[in-house]
């Protein structure tokens, strides 16, 4: 029974999963490209792309001094991010499942360094949760996606660090359990916040370029 | 083959010395991981115990069980199997053919009913009535329903006698099946792998002499002892797996440095057996050992699981043309509705009604 339920995921369930995510990221933010914007009347102070690109790339240094989050929410989302980035694109065995599906490699990081980046991740998420659960202000703002994008999110880092590590259960429940949870998590990402894998850049781009046009340069 | 003398008789008609036969107790007590005193207890009940009558069935098979077992340097404690059964029926290895060989296994199904020990190696085609694989004219459906039915219990030799193996793997044309899938009230011991370690079924066989009863199982139904274990928790290789050093290549310099063999394809992580402990060919060494990953051949469904050379993160499916697909019908789909918002928003435009100085006065 583990094997044919690591077959079909490795298999189906991964064609699946695969599919629904292509398909609604593609679909999602298409339509969002095509509600296009009311084209303005007034003349131009500046360039739209310039502010549009310097906004993409300054918003990825988020300053604490300036943020309305707070240390705490933009220090642990960095690490978060940092952390989930590293694991997900240099753990040697997740290169060979890029190999496979997109026939592109590129050199593993230490597993030393990826034992870290995952623990760093993990560490911080839940730091996350428990001050969306004690913050007042985060916790009023909090619904139910917020919930579910979190558990989806760090389900997949949690599986894989214990499957790194064997810890638990047995490698092939753990491996099963790892690449299920990452399935769930692309079927719903296109159609719940997790989205802003790919929009966060065309809406930086859009508050940017609109800042660009009327000669606002931050 | 019909001398039902206890097993130290006929070792010592053999001229096998009592220290040799101590040794293979003790040599099965620790595979089967009992402990160190039940080697005595071994010796003492498998000197005196009867030779029990074993039938082996061969059906959808490639004789490769068979040759696991016999293959072997002599003595060793594969052969001894040969001393401690009386094998009544062996396609292979029986001297008789024909009606002879046939009236053999009637012969010991009628004498021993209930007490012998069924070894099936090999699936049991079903599709069509079982037409794809005959012995004597009989399909193997029937034969095996027919053997089952008076066996102590039944041994599935083998990974297609326990799961189906090679003949089961998609589009399985003959509609083979396992043991297990045909029959459910006889106990079934299930001593996968293709072909299975020989001392695994040595081992099984000295248990059931032994304590009258098989071994305890896994979920598969293979006995614990053997299959508890991954190859992958008792590979040599297993610090460079935990260090994430792997072989490329097999020609690597990673290769020639021994590194683990996961990126070339190994199956050892999702593979329980006792190759990287008992090993092969007199405990000489195992595939990993040769420079080879694991093929996972003692795992159900192992031919359907992706190619040997593709590593376990790899996807068994086209994912990349699935994923395609999925982007052209998502682009098409966000296109049209694209459209139809903006055909609605110009008829809005449109078919919007100017307010007028005198609609307001009107309010």
């Amino acid at each position: 029974m583990e094997q044919e339920l690591l077959l079909w995921v490795r298999g189906t369930g991964l064609q699946i999963a695969a599919a629904v995510f292509v398909f609604g990221m593609v679909y999602r933010m298409l339509h969002l490209l095509m509600l296009g914007r009311k084209m303005s009347l007034a003349a131009p102070r500046g360039s739209e792309w310039s502010g549009g690109l310097r906004t993409m790339w300054k918003r990825s240094f988020v300053s604490t001094k300036l943020s309305a989050r707070g240390n705490f929410t933009v220090i642990a989302g960095f690490i978060f991010h940092i952390g989930f980035f590293i694991t997900l694109f240099f753990l040697s065995q997740h290169i060979e499942l890029f190999r496979a599906v997109l026939s592109l490699h590129w050199p593993a990081m230490p597993r030393g360094v990826i034992d870290i980046s995952a623990v760093l991740a993990i560490g911080a998420m839940v730091a996350l949760l428990v001050h969306r659960f004690v913050d007042p202000v985060k916790r009023l703002l909090s619904d139910y996606q917020d919930y579910l994008t979190w558990a989806l999110s760090f389900l997949p880092l949690l599986t894989g660090f214990m499957l790194l590590r064997e810890i638990g259960f047995e490698y092939i429940t753990l491996l099963t359990l790892h690449i299920a949870s990452v399935e769930l998590l692309l079927v719903v990402a296109p159609f719940t916040k997790l989205a802003h894998m790919f929009s966060t850049f065309i809406s930086r781009w859009y508050n940017g370029a609109v800042n660009g046009f009327k000669g606002i340069n931050i | 083959m019909k001398e039902h003398e206890t097993l130290e008789q006929r070792l010592q008609e053999q001229g096998i010395s009592r220290r040799s036969f101590l040794k293979f107790c003790a040599a099965m007590a620790t595979m089967m991981a009992l402990p160190p005193s039940s080697a005595s207890a071994i010796a003492a009940t498998l000197a005196k115990v009867k030779r029990p009558s074993v039938i082996w069935l061969s059906f959808q098979e490639c004789t490769g069980c068979t040759e696991s077992l016999t293959r072997s340097h002599s003595p060793t404690l594969e052969s001894m199997i040969f001393d401690m059964v009386s094998l009544d029926y062996h396609h292979t290895l029986q001297a008789a053919s024909g009606f002879a060989a046939e009236q053999a296994r009637e012969d010991a199904m009628k004498e021993f009913h209930g007490q012998y020990l069924l070894l099936v190696d090999g699936s049991i085609p079903i599709k069509d009535g079982g037409v794809y694989s005959t012995i004597a004219g009989r399909t193997n459906l029937d034969m095996l329903l027919e053997a089952a039915q008076g066996a102590a219990a039944i041994v599935a030799v083998g990974s297609c006698a326990a799961f189906g193996g090679l003949p089961n793997a998609q589009p399985n044309p003959t509609g083979a099946v396992a043991v297990s899938d045909l029959i459910k009230n006889k106990p079934i011991i299930n001593i996968s792998g293709c072909p299975p370690i020989p001392a695994v079924i040595t081992g099984v066989l000295a248990h059931y002499l032994t304590f009258g009863a098989l071994p305890a199982l896994d979920d598969q139904g293979r006995p614990k002892a053997f299959y508890g274990e991954t190859i992958h928790d008792r590979c040599y290789r297993r610090p460079f797996y935990d260090q994430g050093k792997f072989a490329k290549t097999f020609d690597d310099e990673g290769a020639r440095n021994g590194w683990c063999l996961y990126e070339l394809g190994c199956k050892g992580p999702t593979t329980h057996n006792a190759c990287a402990t008992t090993k092969w060919n007199g405990g000489t060494s195992f595939p990993i050992e040769s420079g080879h990953g694991c093929i996972g051949c003692s795992e159900p469904k192992f031919w359907d699981a992706g190619s040997f050379y593709a590593p376990l993160p790899a996807p068994t499916a086209d994912v990349s043309s699935a994923a395609k697909a999925a982007a052209v019908i998502g682009a098409v789909a966000a296109v049209a509705v694209g459209a139809i918002d903006r055909g609605k928003k110009t008829q809005a435009q449109q078919s919007r009604e100017k307010l007028t100085v005198d609609d307001l006065k009107g309010e």
